[in-house]
């Protein structure tokens, strides 16, 4: 069924098909309209379901561990300072392995205090063992909040997830989506049913307290859980597609299968950048456009495989390191530091705290990245798009 | 008796007083009952992997929280149909309900939940190192607000922790000491029976924070309540006049018994102002309360 959505309502509705049963939630531009409607759906008997309105997002990611822990599918949801708020919960719970849900609205951090578009609050928190999602059209939201469920209860992988949603481009813009239908869903995604939860009836312990003794081994199992999930979302994919018909990639590539520069962006940035490609392609440049959907686990193989043409790979980076670089370029680096061919990787800050991203923006991106090829000079990052007299 | 749900071996200091009154909370509670812990001594010293001290379920999430991740939980039983028959109950410090875990806690009773929550009340964050909370008395002296040249040990009173539950406006708020057990385990029962939200301030003495030899727990539990330091009442509904004291002392003993006994206080023995400073102020407060 065709639906006209916005971002945020296209994580709700897939929340409802996907029968989360208790929401805790606290609202935040953009993310708002997400509890706004899951607070409407229960109001109106569509989704059986307990809807926390709890008094801070570290309450409503508390409330998610408390509710995921004794058994029931937990979502919420957040943006920038909320995501901050949760950020000492984000590592518990991963730690305790808990497949709670989050789409976070794409949002910068103060200060100064901005409510538009960057990654810097979710990308923040990529040490968090949480998985991470970018989305780039309400199609892609409502399909990988689906798919996240299933990914994250995986007995696999038992870890919660995130999905980037940009701010007002996502969260607040109304597309049209094809939503599935219910009996599609509970076919895809079974019910959940925890290994261990808060059952008087076979009492655990959870949160212990660890000593040096033991504290590794946890993690070590849980970054070995992140690997595993790469497999995991392999399968869901293709299940994915053989039940709705879409089909996805950790790492969508376009025109890359001969490129010299690659473009490497996340989340709605990357359709502009394809546009961009388009135009220099028509100009007979050698240029593509690679876009994670999958920033953690890091799809290191994939990517690899995308960029085997490439002589530059130019990291768009919508958050900054400060002090450093972007943080996917860090992560593009690591990725290809023992590998043998490995191109040049360059870095282009742009589009923060929602500053316009243009497609004349990548084609001077790439217009850096061929001098850079040339005369092997280049600045690591380069900031893209500033108001020079402002500096 | 009921079966022991809080099991020896675990770590807590000898004559802990938390450890005993989880004891008696839990012979009321029985085994239907999940516990949420947040960081703090008694999660420390019962939960070391991979050992615990507890048969019953048991979640520790982070130390401002409990009253937040109870909520969850409460919900989740809800939504899964097992709600009924299950005691969802909180046991925090003073530090966790005070100070950092007031905004929870003021969320939990304000949205409803059936969350039964104790405050097990030692007067400082004895898990850190015996640093003052906004529990801590008037003139103890911690590792925080220490007695000074300039400094008589803690500045402040007491934050008022009951009065500001009940004007939450939830179904049952009263105050216990493990020396008083049985009316200790008829308010557990009275508010496990309630569906709603419902505070416990229950004051445990710890010989390592107060500095009292550890035989001295319960004598000290007592003398809190013979002396007037901390008065047993309950509360039903929403306001301070419905407040009961369930525990009249015929004879107040002098506050100096108490204090007395305690290293945290020995400045106030050679400092007769101070004293009856302190003795003036437990003397007002129990005119309030009609003792
Ligand atoms: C956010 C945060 N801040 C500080 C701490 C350090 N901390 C752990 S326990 C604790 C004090 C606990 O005091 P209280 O709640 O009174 O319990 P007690 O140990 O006295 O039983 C502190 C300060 C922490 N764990 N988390
Ligand atoms: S320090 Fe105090 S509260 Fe903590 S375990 Fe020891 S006696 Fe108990």
């Amino acid at each position: 069924m065709k639906v006209v959505v916005e971002g945020n309502h296209a994580a709700a509705l897939a929340a409802k098909l996907c029968k989360v049963q208790v929401v805790p939630a606290y609202p935040i531009t953009p993310s708002t309209h997400f509890p706004e409607k899951i607070s409407e759906y229960v109001a109106n008997g569509e989704l059986k379901a307990e809807f926390i309105l709890a008094e801070s997002e570290h309450s409503a990611l508390s409330a998610c561990i408390g509710a995921s822990a004794a058994g029931a599918r937990t979502c919420t949801c957040t943006s920038s300072q909320g995501l901050a708020l949760m950020h000492e919960l984000l590592f518990i719970a991963s730690g305790m392995r808990l497949p709670i849900i989050m789409p976070v609205g794409n949002r910068a951090l103060s200060s100064p205090i901005n409510i538009w578009c960057d990654h810097q609050d979710s990308i923040s928190e990529r040490d968090s063992g949480w998985l991470q999602f970018y989305c780039e059209s309400n199609q892609e939201v409502l399909d990988f909040t689906i798919m996240a469920f299933k990914i994250a209860e995986d007995a696999n992988v038992l870890l919660p997830a995130m999905l980037g949603l940009d701010a007002f481009v996502l969260t607040h813009t109304s597309e049209v989506v094809e939503a599935p239908e219910q009996s599609e869903v509970d076919k895809f995604l079974p019910p959940y049913k925890p290994l261990f939860t808060l059952d008087p009836k076979s009492p655990k312990t959870f949160g212990s307290f660890c000593t040096p003794e033991y504290y590794m081994e946890f993690k070590k199992k849980t970054d070995e859980a992140m690997h595993r999930t790469s497999e995991v979302i392999d399968k869901v994919f293709a299940e994915f597609k053989a039940m709705f018909g879409r089909e996805y990639k950790k790492v969508k590539s376009y025109c890359c299968e001969d490129a010299e520069i690659i473009i490497l962006t996340l989340g709605t940035m990357s359709g502009t950048a394809r546009m961009a490609v388009s135009k220099l392609r028509a100009k007979g440049e050698k240029v593509g456009c690679a876009s994670l959907t999958v920033y953690r686990p890091f799809p290191s193989k994939e990517l690899i495989e995308v960029a085997r043409t490439a002589k530059v790979l130019a990291v768009v980076d919508r958050n900054i390191s400060l002090g450093f670089a972007g943080a996917v370029f860090e992560d593009v680096c690591s990725c290809f530091v023992n590998h043998s061919k490995k191109p040049l990787v360059l870095n282009y800050i742009l589009g923060l705290g929602g500053r316009d991203v243009l497609i004349k923006d990548f084609e001077l991106i790439v217009e850096s990245a061929k001098k850079a090829l040339e005369t092997n000079k280049f600045k690591i990052p380069e900031w893209i798009g500033l108001r020079e007299e402002l500096i | 008796m009921n079966e022991e749900l809080f099991l020896p071996g675990h770590r807590a200091c000898a004559g802990c007083g938390e450890t005993i009154a989880v004891r008696q909370i839990l012979s009321v509670a029985g085994e239907n009952t999940i516990a949420v812990v947040p960081t703090g001594c008694l999660e420390v010293v019962s939960t070391s992997y991979p050992e615990t001290a507890w048969k019953i379920p048991l979640i520790h999430v982070a130390f401002e929280n409990a009253a937040a991740v109870a909520s969850g939980i409460d919900c989740a039983l809800k939504a899964l149909g097992k709600r009924k028959g299950i005691n969802v109950l909180a046991f925090a410090g003073d530090g966790g309900t005070f100070d950092i875990g007031l905004q929870a806690l003021s969320g939990m009773l304000e949205r409803g939940h059936n969350v039964k929550y104790i405050c097990l009340d030692n007067e400082a964050y004895m898990n850190t190192g015996i640093q003052r909370s906004s529990a801590t008395p008037y003139a103890a002296s911690t590792t925080t607000s220490p007695l000074g040249k300039y400094s008589i040990g803690e500045s402040r009173k007491k934050k008022p922790i009951g009065a500001i539950c009940i004007a939450h406006d939830i179904p049952y708020v009263a105050t216990a000491t493990i020396a008083y057990h049985l009316d200790l385990k008829k308010k557990i029962k009275k508010a496990l029976e309630i569906d709603g939200p419902c505070f416990m301030h229950i004051l445990v003495p710890c010989p390592t924070g107060w500095r009292f030899p550890s035989e001295l727990t319960i004598e000290l539990s007592r003398l809190a309540v013979e002396t007037g330091v901390f008065p047993l009442w309950e509360c039903e509904g929403s306001d301070m006049s419905n407040l009961k004291i369930t525990k009249k002392v015929a004879h107040r003993k002098p506050v100096k018994e108490y204090l007395q006994l305690q290293g945290r206080f020995a400045h106030v023995m050679r400092n007769e102002k101070l004293l009856a400073e302190i003795q003036k102020e437990v003397d007002e407060k129990c005119a309030k309360y009609g003792l």
